[in-house]
């Protein structure tokens, strides 16, 4: 049996998003929708959390940073990319300044477009990567550890 | 020594082992649950305690030095001797020294990692552990001067209304539980609450199955302060003094979602007047009527 479905413990990061994204995922922890109900904690410390929930279409800035929150998670983990801009970089996409969404950085395991993402559509997408993330513990467990050089 | 006294002693002591932490899961979860009901949200679980720490288990820690888990592991074990000093109705000062101990080693702990919010955090619960450290005396002290003992086994089966004798202890020790069980306003070193940075502080560099040894022996801590504070109520009925215990939790739980966080100056202060007000008139007055 396995408890990492009962109990992830979430990132979330604003990779240069308008912050309409950013307010939805907020709402999802308020009385009307209390995604504790399902054990989901908004953690806030990347070695604390399960699942990274990140908004924004990443520029040269937050490069790095994006890149050192998802190095910093133990695993297994999954990555949510919350709202269109995160998922393909939206009409921003052929601008100089961005990135293009989330997955020209790192790997990202669940798509969630909608602009603003509607709480409803986070909790789907939060529930959706549960499933990717149980399967990644159960082939974490028939690898090694891996140990400094 | 009688037989069956020891072997009472060994079962206590096993007992408390044993279902500490079952007991303090679910008094976690009980927490949750009623906090949650504060904020009119539905809430976790009953066992939400214990998924998260079976998932913690289940995880890949990261170590950012290599003694980090050894001292939590220390903290575990030291919360666990504690405890067992406690239960098996050991000395009351032993008790007290000895969970400051651990509470050293969870501080070394989040030393070694070297982060800055480790760092403040660690600073922080040395800081608090000052604060807390003379009104646990004081109780210990208070219950010798009322019982003639500090041995746990005589103070519970003393005839004298302890709560009576040191209310205004019990109302000091009240304010310090609140440290201790990292309840607001005063969980400045780490929050019981899902919470990020400088809040989490000295847990900040624990992941994986290192969080969830954290976990495990706060756990074993709330169970042990819980007993402390049945002693206050000796005089009552087991049922009585249960329920009385957990009436006082409830107030902690109330306390942590009405009020906001405080500074360390804020606490420091105000414990060590609490204690030198409450604790000390309550000393003196006991001194002096018996």
């Amino acid at each position: 049996m396995s408890f990492i479905t009962k109990s992830p413990w979430i990132l979330h990061y604003d990779a240069s998003s308008c912050n309409g994204c950013d307010i939805e995922v907020l709402a999802c922890l308020t009385p009307l929708y209390d995604i504790e109900r399902f054990g989901i904690i908004n953690t806030g410390n990347p070695k604390h959390a399960d699942v990274l929930l990140i908004t924004g279409s990443v520029n040269e800035q937050n490069d790095p940073v994006v890149k050192m929150l998802y190095e910093q998670m133990p695993d297994p983990k999954v990555v949510v990319a919350l709202g269109i801009c995160a998922t393909s970089g939206n009409f921003f996409r052929e601008s100089y300044n961005v990135k293009g969404g989330i997955d020209k950085v790192i790997p990202v395991d669940i798509y969630v477009p909608g602009c603003a993402v509607r709480p409803e559509a986070i909790i789907d997408g939060v529930v959706q990567a549960l499933g990717i993330l149980e399967k990644k513990r159960a082939a974490l467990k028939n690898t090694p550890v891996k140990t400094a050089a | 020594m009688n037989t069956t006294l020891l072997l009472e002693k060994l079962l206590w002591g096993a007992g408390f082992i044993l279902l500490a932490p079952v007991a303090g899961g679910l008094l976690a979860g009980f927490d949750r649950i009623i906090t949650a009901r504060m904020q009119s949200r539905k809430g976790p679980p009953l066992f939400q305690p214990f998924y998260d720490v079976f998932k913690l288990f289940e995880k890949r820690g990261n170590v950012v030095n290599g003694f980090q888990n050894l001292y939590m592991l220390c903290f575990l074990a030291f919360v666990i001797i504690t405890g067992a000093i406690f239960f098996i109705g050991g000395d009351l000062l032993l008790v007290i020294f000895a969970l400051t101990v651990a509470g050293v080693f969870l501080a070394l702990g989040a030393y070694s990692t070297n982060s800055p919010y480790s760092t403040i955090g660690a600073e922080r619960e040395l800081l608090q552990m000052m604060a807390y450290e003379p009104m646990l005396i004081i109780a210990a002290m208070g219950m010798y001067l009322v019982t003639g003992s500090f041995n746990v086994s005589d103070i519970v089966a003393t005839s004298e209304p302890l709560f009576v004798f040191l209310l205004p202890i019990f109302i000091g020790f009240v304010f310090i539980l609140t440290i201790k069980l990292r309840k607001s306003p005063f969980d400045l070193s780490s929050s019981h609450h899902g919470h990020q940075e400088i809040v989490k502080g000295i847990t900040t560099d624990f992941s994986g199955p290192a969080l969830g040894i954290f976990e495990i022996a706060h756990w074993y801590e709330n169970i042990l302060l819980l007993g402390f504070v049945y002693l206050f109520f000796t005089m009552f009925h087991p049922a009585v003094a249960v329920a009385a215990v957990i009436v006082t939790y409830v107030v902690e739980i109330f306390i942590d979602n009405t009020y906001a966080r405080l500074t360390w100056r804020f606490t420091v202060t105000s414990s060590w007047i609490v204690a030198a007000t409450l604790g000390a008139v309550n000393l003196l007055a006991i001194a002096y009527l018996k």
